[in-house]
């Protein structure tokens, strides 16, 4: 018997008669619900975290090197001084670190149906949604520990949240609905592409502009008219705008609402296209 | 998008009264990929109990079939229902009672073989401790106690499989879809996984296996289903299906290379075929029809005085079955046929 790691694992063989009492003896219990299975789906995600830790290098090392080029390269030149522009930009880069990782989701679900598991899943007399439901909510455990270190850093560079701690746990709650939403584009992408660097490569498309093309960086005012138009209608200027008012306590309602709205949305137009996807995928 | 299932999971295998359906029952089933077609309409009607095995090369549509009546691919054309349930009006009903093991094994690799088990348990609705009875239960029973900590990406094939089937079984299925559970495992790993087979029959469980040894279909099946290029092209017991073949193979070692043409000769006259020298010096292989020429072979060779090392009658191979049912190898049939020829 092979095995990679270092202790080779003792095998005994399969007692037959065994395995027939456990045949007989097994109960057939009702399977679990939508929201039981969800969560059970959101562990397993869990326990993947638990199992290649490594998975979190990009949550905690990619959102600290954006923060810390931004801020000490262009923090100067784009706001006069490090500490102002920490406070305009924090908010921002936040949402940047949280969006860009959300595409690790759809990753992961190429790779599940790449590996039999994903049949197997499938196979189950439970909620078909809720595989998907659940790897998204374990994500969201991923996208609170990067919003813990980002926030962490921020107040090590100077940023001072006006709208208090309740301002600042109601702009991450804000930010994870949204990243939650967001996250069915990629379950999409996820089981239309054959390849996980093919969902990594769209990913990348869809997110470069949504980012950039928003309030995230700059104020809107110093763009071409027409730029301006796009930063407008880009549902991650509503997202920034609420993220930043709901940090420094001077949030505009409208702007929450749209993120909300967009959030429904996502969901409303790709859950049902992915769930016809996962249910045709051959 | 389907619906949860809820109350209408049945509470037991088998419902009274409804003995008399059989496990699988499908006609014309059709599934194409772009413009292959990978099933070009498969009949089948497989009673409960027993193993049902499906043989055919790589590519003859044996796993897009068996995706089929496991509810993961709808079918383009034709209609199948397990136990009575449509596979695609009544998927769910149909999840509830049926299992798949898959070709490579359906696993998180991620995750130890502990929490693959405890993870199918808990959503197939056992509570926290009985989830954890189950699975320990499971895992001694394969063999696997000692393993049950470690990731599964450091099992070897053989403990895959069983970590895999005894995944299949934790809440005790009406069906089960074996795909080609051996393939690539070593000999005593095949013997374990073929046992705890057996035992599955035993304990009442229905199994479709999917293989591309004939050895494999004739120590477990009860009844072959050959499958070529998307259509059934033969069906009977393995004995039937071994007997359209008509053929076996004798092979013979003796003790001392040097009386090996002796030997040739002898087996020539006796069996009135063509006996081969093999690339072992002391190997010779005959085509024989059954074991009474084989026993008289081997008398000839006693009375002659030439010691053997060895001898074994082999069955026909996939491939002589194959040669026997469509006049061609089992290569040729794994290859892409236009969709055209295949209709």
């Amino acid at each position: 018997m092979t095995a990679l790691d270092s202790a080779p694992i003792r095998l005994a063989a399969p007692d037959t008669a065994a395995v027939l009492a456990a045949l007989g003896s097994g109960e057939r219990p009702r399977p679990q619900g939508p929201i039981a299975a969800s969560a059970t789906f959101g562990w397993r995600t869990l326990l993947r975290i638990k199992h290649v830790p490594e998975q979190l290098f990009d949550v905690t090392v990619f959102p600290v090197m954006l923060t810390l080029i931004f801020t000490y390269l262009f923090g100067g030149a784009l706001a006069g001084s490090v500490e102002a522009y920490v406070q305009f930009f924090l908010p921002g880069i936040l949402v940047q670190s949280i969006l860009m990782i959300t595409m690790y989701t759809g990753v992961a679900l190429n790779t599940d149906i790449e590996k039999g598991v994903f049949d197997r899943i499938r196979s189950l007399p439970v909620w078909r949604p809720s595989a998907l439901v659940g790897a998204l909510l374990g994500d969201v455990v991923r996208f609170t520990l990067a919003s813990i270190v980002v926030l962490g850093l921020g107040m090590a560079l100077g940023l001072r949240p006006g709208g208090g701690v309740t301002g600042v746990l109601a702009a991450v709650g804000l930010l994870l609905v949204f990243a939650f939403a967001l996250g069915w584009t990629w379950t999409y992408l996820a089981l239309r592409l054959r390849t996980p660097q093919a969902v990594m490569g769209w990913s990348m498309m869809v997110l470069m502009p949504l980012t950039f093309g928003s309030n995230i960086f700059v104020d809107p005012a110093t763009m071409p008219g027409w730029l301006q138009a796009v930063v407008e209608v880009n549902p991650v200027s509503s997202l920034v705008s609420s993220v930043r008012g709901l940090v420094h306590g001077e949030v505009v309602g409208s702007d929450v609402l749209w993120v909300l709205v967009w959030a429904v949305a996502l969901v409303a137009v790709l859950g049902p296209l992915t769930m016809r996807r996962y249910r045709d995928r051959a | 998008m389907t619906a949860y299932v809820g109350d209408t999971v049945p509470a037991g295998g088998t419902a009274p009264g409804d003995d008399d359906v059989p496990a699988i029952e499908a006609t014309g089933l059709v599934k194409r990929f772009g413009a292959t077609t990978a099933v070009a309409g498969v009949d089948l009607r497989i009673p409960r109990g027993g193993v049902h095995g499906f043989l055919g090369p790589n590519g003859a549509g044996k796993t897009t079939t068996i995706r089929m009546l496991a509810t993961l691919v709808p079918p383009d054309g034709g209609q199948a229902r397990v136990f009575g349930h449509d596979v695609v009006r009544d998927a769910d009903a149909v999840r509830a009672r049926v299992s798949l093991t898959g070709q490579f094994a359906s696993l998180d690799e991620d995750l130890s073989g502990a929490e693959n088990l405890l993870l199918l348990a808990r959503l197939l609705g056992y509570s926290r401790a009985a989830a954890r009875q189950r699975t320990d239960q499971l895992l001694s029973a394969f063999g696997l106690t000692e393993a049950a900590g470690k990731q599964v990406k450091q099992y070897s094939g053989g403990m895959r499989r069983r970590v895999d089937i005894a995944a299949s079984i934790v809440v005790r299925p009406d069906l089960v879809f074996l795909d080609e559970p051996t393939t690539g495992l070593d000999p005593r790993s095949r013997n374990q996984v073929w046992d705890v087979v057996r035992a599955l029959v035993r304990g009442g469980t229905t199994v479709l296996l999917t293989t591309q040894y004939l050895d494999e279909a004739d120590q477990l099946a009860d009844r072959i289903s050959v499958i070529d290029a998307g259509r059934v092209i033969a069906e009977g017991t393995p004995g039937q299906l071994k007997a359209s073949v008509g053929s076996g193979t004798l092979h013979v070692r003796v003790l001392d290379p040097a009386r090996r043409g002796t030997a040739r000769e002898l087996l020539q006259r006796v069996l009135g075929v063509p006996v081969t020298e093999d690339g072992d010096p002391a190997a010779l292989t005959a085509r024989v029809l059954g074991s009474a020429p084989a026993a008289r072979a081997l008398t000839a060779l006693e009375g002659a005085g030439i010691d053997l090392a060895q001898f074994a009658l082999g069955q026909p191979s996939l491939d002589e079955v194959f040669l026997a049912l469509t006049g061609r190898p089992a290569e040729d049939a794994g290859t892409p046929t236009a969709p055209e020829a295949r209709r």
